[in-house]
């Protein structure tokens, strides 16, 4: 093995020992505080050798996949563990190890009123989170993902149920758990699909199918579709995307990991990794720009009028995730993937001052907070930068990114999804400014009394601002690390200034309603009105699928159900009920007395010689 | 020769009998006694009658096993005596269900 597989293999392993320690030491675990420090060590390690890997990696690009045998059976293996080490991987590596480790020591600062019981939980579900993240990235096939993804979905529910004793937190656990396991079937009947006509799971294999035409385009047209769905399902896409929202039930540092960063990305990950396999399926494409470019509007849209904070973020998040799966559509899959790693730092910043708002102010409500932006002067900041990235500002990163997808879909030449994504431009800076003025600047609440977080909080907040205002000029080296040698041509266009404009038209509006509080003016507010109660219902998409929950889904369980009790139990009790009455007819004969036995045997050793004798 | 086997079915008639009759459990011990001098009396017939001495030696070793069968049988008798304090088979039923 080489030193990159080492590097790679251990980034992998440094969680898994940590979580392993800490599942089997439970002492260490009660504990709390050694507990955390032992998963914050072992990310850390993760992170360091990840960012060993990648500068490797860069000056070197290799591509290693190993194979384990696993299974085995006399005919070979039935299936593989592996892992894929290539430029994709390794970025993807230093993106979740970073971000983990930023997230677990900001947590030291966030869960510090918890129980040390329930500190040694959170860290060791963080260190599982990390485990099954950094798998599913290095996975080599269909199957190691397939078990990987639903790894990291356990650790979602775990998680977002992490104050199971609130019902709200409990339930949404369940609803992300639902929603995304709903995406999971049609993953798993795909998977099943490639498999059964190809007899392999590994990606690199299916390729080499795939590029020869050896699988029927029907076939690979319907798997795709299928695997498309459990990606939707975990990126939280139209029409999966209702779970998100939900989700920020859980701790805001959780929040920023899995349901902004890493995990949700997942679904990105996945479609970029198996995207030799896309690119030959146009129905797929298709798909993913006009459900991308939909749902970054849809939830755009959403997040215009929430008063959560946290809610805000949920649905940019859900938006921006449309943006990368739009531009998966139209092959620009690296805009993608650029897009991806900066809304990986910038949104987990968000998200992390977010948490440090909540934490100082004790409530998710922006109407509740105001001026912050005196009293918290580096939690301000970093929002602030976060905000400006977010939207597009020149020289934060989505700026760099978010064209290039832009540029991607203009160039494709779908007018409808790009005069979505432009639309949700505007509405992104829009509501984004609209929550950094109710927060930190507009009037001041009495009530509040806000201090600035602890050192333990600010300053991963700090660095991962750092990274959000530099990140975007790694846009060239992206695509060099991806496509070695290649240079990025310079594509001359007027989109990066049209969306700029959009963005601070978006920022003057919320200024202009937020700040200076103009009230709106009656006819506009008349035509707003009916959309702003659409908004409030969330487009009954919720009531829609509780509908659907209560009247077909369970209907269809209760008829299975009686089946079951009736059908399928009343065989199996009838047969039960015969067999103890033969039992309880034939106890007679056993008398538990000796003697009687050895008559029997007489007797029957004498017919025995009757007829032997007989027949003779 | 025919009447040494005749002895034999004899006597192991009247030890089955014995068995399944009695109800003492000492008499069913005597019985099992009279079924294995009836083995003995017909592997004794036939090392006679082939002129093998390994029958005969078979019977010897036969008496050894009896002997300790039958302390072994006593030794149980008398655990079912502690246990249920009769020696009555009949009254003895721990094997059934």
């Amino acid at each position: 093995m080489n030193l990159n597989a080492q590097l790679a293999l251990w980034t992998f392993l440094l969680p898994v020992l940590a979580v392993f320690i800490l599942t089997v030491v439970y002492p260490l675990r009660r504990a709390g505080k050694p507990a955390a420090y032992l998963s914050i060590l072992a990310i850390g390690g993760s992170t360091l050798l990840s960012v060993w890997n990648l500068i490797l990696v860069k000056a070197n690009p290799v591509s290693i996949s190993l194979k384990y045998h696993w299974l085995p059976a006399s005919t070979g293996s039935l299936a593989y563990v592996g892992f894929w080490l290539d430029s994709i991987s390794a970025i993807m590596l230093v993106v979740v190890s970073g971000v983990a480790l930023a997230v677990q020591v900001y947590s030291l600062g966030y869960m510090s009123h918890e129980s040390k019981a329930s500190l040694g939980r959170y860290y060791t579900y963080h260190s599982l989170f990390a485990t099954a993240m950094l798998g599913l990235v290095l996975a080599n096939n269909l199957l190691e993902v397939y078990l990987f993804w639903e790894l990291v979905g356990v650790c979602s529910y775990l998680l977002i149920g992490f104050w199971y004793y609130k019902p709200e937190a409990a339930r949404a656990a369940v609803k992300a758990f639902w929603v995304t396991r709903f995406g999971d079937m049609g993953l798993i009947i795909g998977i099943i699909l490639l498999w059964g006509n190809t007899g392999t799971f590994d990606y690199q294999e299916i390729f080499g199918l795939v590029e020869n035409g050896q699988i029927p385009m029907g076939l690979l047209t319907l798997a795709s579709v299928l695997v498309l769905f459990g990606a939707f399902g975990k990126s939280a896409q139209f029409p999966f995307h209702v779970w998100l929202p939900d989700a920020m039930e859980g701790p805001t540092p959780v929040s920023a990991l899995i349901h902004a960063a890493t995990m949700v990305a997942a679904g990105v990950y996945l479609v970029i990794r198996l995207f030799p396999i896309y690119e030959n399926v146009p129905m797929a494409l298709t798909i993913l720009t006009y459900v991308g470019s939909f749902t970054a509007l849809l939830a755009a849209s959403l997040a215009t009028r929430q008063a959560d904070i946290k809610k805000v973020l949920a649905y940019s998040t859900v938006s921006q995730l449309g943006f990368m799966m739009a531009a998966l559509g139209v092959t620009a899959q690296m805009a993608s993937y650029f897009h991806l790693f900066n809304h990986a730092f910038f949104k987990a910043l968000l998200f992390l001052a977010a948490g440090s708002v909540i934490h100082a102010v004790g409530t998710n409500d922006m109407f509740g907070m105001g001026n912050l932006s005196r009293k918290m002067k580096i939690t301000s900041g970093v929002f602030m930068a976060g905000g400006l990235a977010l939207a597009g500002v020149w020289p934060f990163s989505g700026f760099f990114s978010k064209d290039e997808i832009l540029v991607a879909v203009a160039q494709s030449g779908n007018t409808v999804p790009l005069i979505l994504l432009l639309l949700t431009t505007f509405l992104t800076a829009f509501y984004i400014f609209r929550a950094i003025f109710l927060a930190f600047y507009g009037p001041k609440k009495e009530e509040v009394h806000a201090h600035e977080s602890p050192k333990v909080m600010t300053s991963p907040m700090i660095i991962l601002a750092g990274l959000s205002l530099v990140t975007g000029w790694f846009g060239g080296d992206f695509e060099h690390v991806v496509h070695p040698g290649s240079i990025a041509e310079i594509r001359p266009s007027p989109l990066p200034w049209i969306s700029l404009g959009l963005a601070g038209l978006g920022i003057l509006t919320a200024w202009t309603f937020y700040q200076r509080r103009k009230t709106v003016p009656m006819a506009l507010r008349g035509a707003l009105a009916p959309i702003g109660r659409a908004i409030d219902k969330k487009y009954w998409l919720d009531d829609l699928y509780e509908l659907m929950y209560a009247n077909i889904l369970l209907a269809f369980s209760r008829l299975i159900g009686w089946i079951d009790r009736y059908l399928v139990d009343g065989m199996v009790n009838l047969s039960a009920w015969a067999t103890g009455q033969a039992g309880s007819g034939l106890r007679g004969t056993q008398t538990g007395k000796a003697q009687d036995y050895l008559v029997g045997v007489t007797v029957g050793l004498m017919v025995l010689i009757i007829i032997g004798l007989g027949l003779r | 020769m025919s009447n040494y086997l005749i002895l034999s079915a004899l006597v192991f008639g009247i030890g089955i009998f014995t068995v399944i009759t009695r109800r003492n459990a000492i008499g069913i011990l005597l019985g099992i006694e009279l079924l294995l001098n009836a083995v003995n009396i017909n592997l004794i017939a036939f090392a006679f009658m082939r002129d093998n001495a390994v029958g005969m030696v078979f019977v010897l070793f036969t008496i050894a096993i009896t002997v300790a069968e039958v302390a072994l049988g006593l030794a149980i008798v008398i655990l079912i005596f502690r246990l249920k304090k009769t020696v009555q088979a009949d009254e003895v039923n721990l094997l059934r269900g």
